[in-house]
């Protein structure tokens, strides 16, 4: 199917960093319940630098391959580069999505900011409350 | 190996519809208003291709409209049944929650001019009675419109006792029969049905060619104004070589149906058999009034965009209600009409089969699709999250 750039097939058809972490240091699941696609981001984090990512999705073919891609551009990074994770950049690392399929990719930067927050608030970390602004907005 | 299981969406032509239409673009290539020769015999070949058509359905010739396919002659039938009605004051129609958007995007418009229009409910199983439709005619019902099959689910409408209501009623009624012709029984009389809808690529026939019957006395708006071709009710040169390939396309499936029907059943019931083995996954559908050719299911836990992909990969062509797939953001009105939640209507799997189909195609299907859902399931965290007991099974 030419739907897909042979970069979304890849990561669809051989999805990196599947499964769960056990022992997770902070874990985001977002969920758009009418487009049918749920993300699940685990991470393991050591002196503020994503050590290990592992993900589960249920959703469409750009929701894994997005999912995929996202979690190989932030393992190793230090948090603060994970947050700036855009889902612009995984869509471009990804050549490109159809563009009823960018709102497939938000989802794989919302997780990340969501597992970020969860490690921040379990750890009693302070954080900047503007960096989480949309997925603590979403959370009202 | 690859194995196509999307008939519903169109078939591969038949050898007879195929060069029944090879005359027709080099050798009669004549405007059949033309009145030299070439013309007439195209003009012939035209009202040949009516006979046969109308010998197919138990119609009479004059009672056959040529359209540019299913979707025009739906939108025709039901437009012109809203002028006739009112004419009369009536400005009630009556459908189905499920039927093809042809159907229910031409019925939105109608509300915008003041109809009102009552959606029956198909209920889990996807059907309606008679006795539904009957309870739901008013003194101001000018239409009854319901589909001979359903194009996702399969379900094979009760379509001759409706009609029998609408003809005792006094109401007229419409059938999109574009998923059973050529595939079960079609017969006008039989059914009651004063307009008709189908599609020559359904039953291996050329796509962008169809036919709006209209019984004798029901007087049809035309949506393209021009020429008087059509006895004045579609203008427009007509798709000659198109025309004859449905003819014979429709001649050969009338000749064949019985057989084909047996065949294609075997094969349909040995698949939903295996697919039914996969846990948490239910068939949609009427399980007995169901198109020969129809196997869909619904399969938890998982969605049908990414379904789709891998059985491409591995050779399996479907289809399925899912979002995603579509564009749009909501899974299937179909799969929602039966009561499905929006999580379980995005695993949709819809396999449509043809008289081509083959053993070797469905035992390919059996083999990959359990691989298939395992994979995606293994993946996904809602499956996660049933199978730890965190969440409710939904299906069975
Ligand atoms: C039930 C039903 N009605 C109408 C149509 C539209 O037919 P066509 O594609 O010829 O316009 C289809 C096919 O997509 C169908 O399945
Ligand atoms: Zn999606």
């Amino acid at each position: 199917m030419a739907l897909y750039s042979e970069k979304v097939m890849d990561h669809f058809r051989n999805p990196r960093n599947v499964g769960v972490i056990e022992d997770a240091d902070g874990v985001g699941e977002v969920g758009n319940a009418k487009c049918g696609d749920i993300m699940k981001i685990y991470l393991k984090i050591e002196k503020d630098v994503i050590s290990d990512v592992k993900f589960e999705t249920f959703g469409c073919g750009s929701a894994i391959a997005s999912s995929s891609m996202a979690t190989e551009l932030i393992k190793g990074k230090p948090l603060s580069e994970a947050l700036e994770l855009t889902n612009k950049a995984v869509a471009e690392a990804l050549d490109g999505l159809p563009a009823y399929k960018m709102h497939c990719s938000v989802l794989a930067e919302e997780a990340i900011k969501r597992a970020i927050l969860d490690y921040y608030q379990k750890h009693d970390l302070p954080y900047n409350e503007a960096v989480f602004a949309d997925v603590l907005h979403e959370e009202e | 190996m690859t194995a196509y299981f999307d008939n519903a969406a169109t078939t591969k032509m038949g050898r007879a519809a195929i060069e029944a239409m090879l005359p027709y673009f080099d050798e009669v290539y004549g405007n059949a208003s033309s009145l030299h020769s070439m013309g007439q015999r195209a003009k012939e070949a035209l009202e040949e291709a009516r006979a046969t058509v109308a010998a197919c359905l138990g119609a009479s010739p004059a009672e056959i409209y040529f359209t540019s396919g299913g979707s025009e002659a739906d939108n025709q039938a039901i437009l012109s049944a809203a002028k006739i009605g009112e004419r009369k004051g009536k400005k009630h129609i009556i459908t189905t929650a499920f039927e093809h958007h042809a159907v229910l995007h031409t019925l939105r418009k109608l509300e915008k001019e003041g109809f009102s229009v009552t959606y029956l409910t198909v209920g889990e199983k996807g059907n309606v009675s008679a006795e539904e439709v009957a309870a739901a005619i008013r003194e101001d019902t000018c239409l009854v419109t319901t589909m001979t099959a359903n194009n996702e689910i399969g379900s094979v409408l009760p379509t001759a006792e409706i009609g029998a209501v609408c003809k005792a009623r006094k109401v007229l009624f419409h059938t999109d029969a574009v998923q059973a012709v050529g595939h079960i029984p079609v017969d006008v009389e039989k059914m009651q049905a004063d307009m008709l809808s189908l599609s020559a690529h359904k039953f291996h026939g050329p796509k962008g060619v169809g036919v709006l019957y209209a019984r004798k006395g029901v007087a049809l708006t035309s949506l393209i104004e021009g020429g008087a071709q059509e006895r004045g009710r579609r203008a427009g040169t007509e798709n000659v070589a198109g025309i004859m390939g449905l003819a014979a396309a429709l001649k050969e499936a009338t000749a064949h149906l019985a057989e084909n029907m047996k065949r294609v059943t075997a094969l349909r019931d040995k698949l939903i058999a295996g697919l039914s083995r996969i846990p948490h996954s239910v068939l949609n559908g009427d399980p007995s009034a169901r198109l020969p050719g129809n196997v869909h299911f619904c399969f938890e836990g998982i969605e049908g965009e990414s379904l789709l992909l891998l059985l491409d990969d591995a050779g399996i062509e479907a289809s399925s209600g899912s979002a995603c797939t579509s564009g749009s953001l909501d899974p299937s009105h179909v799969l929602l009409a039966i009561g499905h939640p929006h999580e379980i209507a995005h695993g949709s799997l819809r396999l449509s089969l043809s008289e081509y189909t083959t053993e070797e195609e469905v035992d390919l299907a059996l083999e990959v699709i359990p691989q298939v859902v395992k994979r995606l399931r293994e993946m996904s965290p809602i499956w996660r999250e049933k199978t730890e007991g965190k969440k409710p099974f939904l299906l069975p």
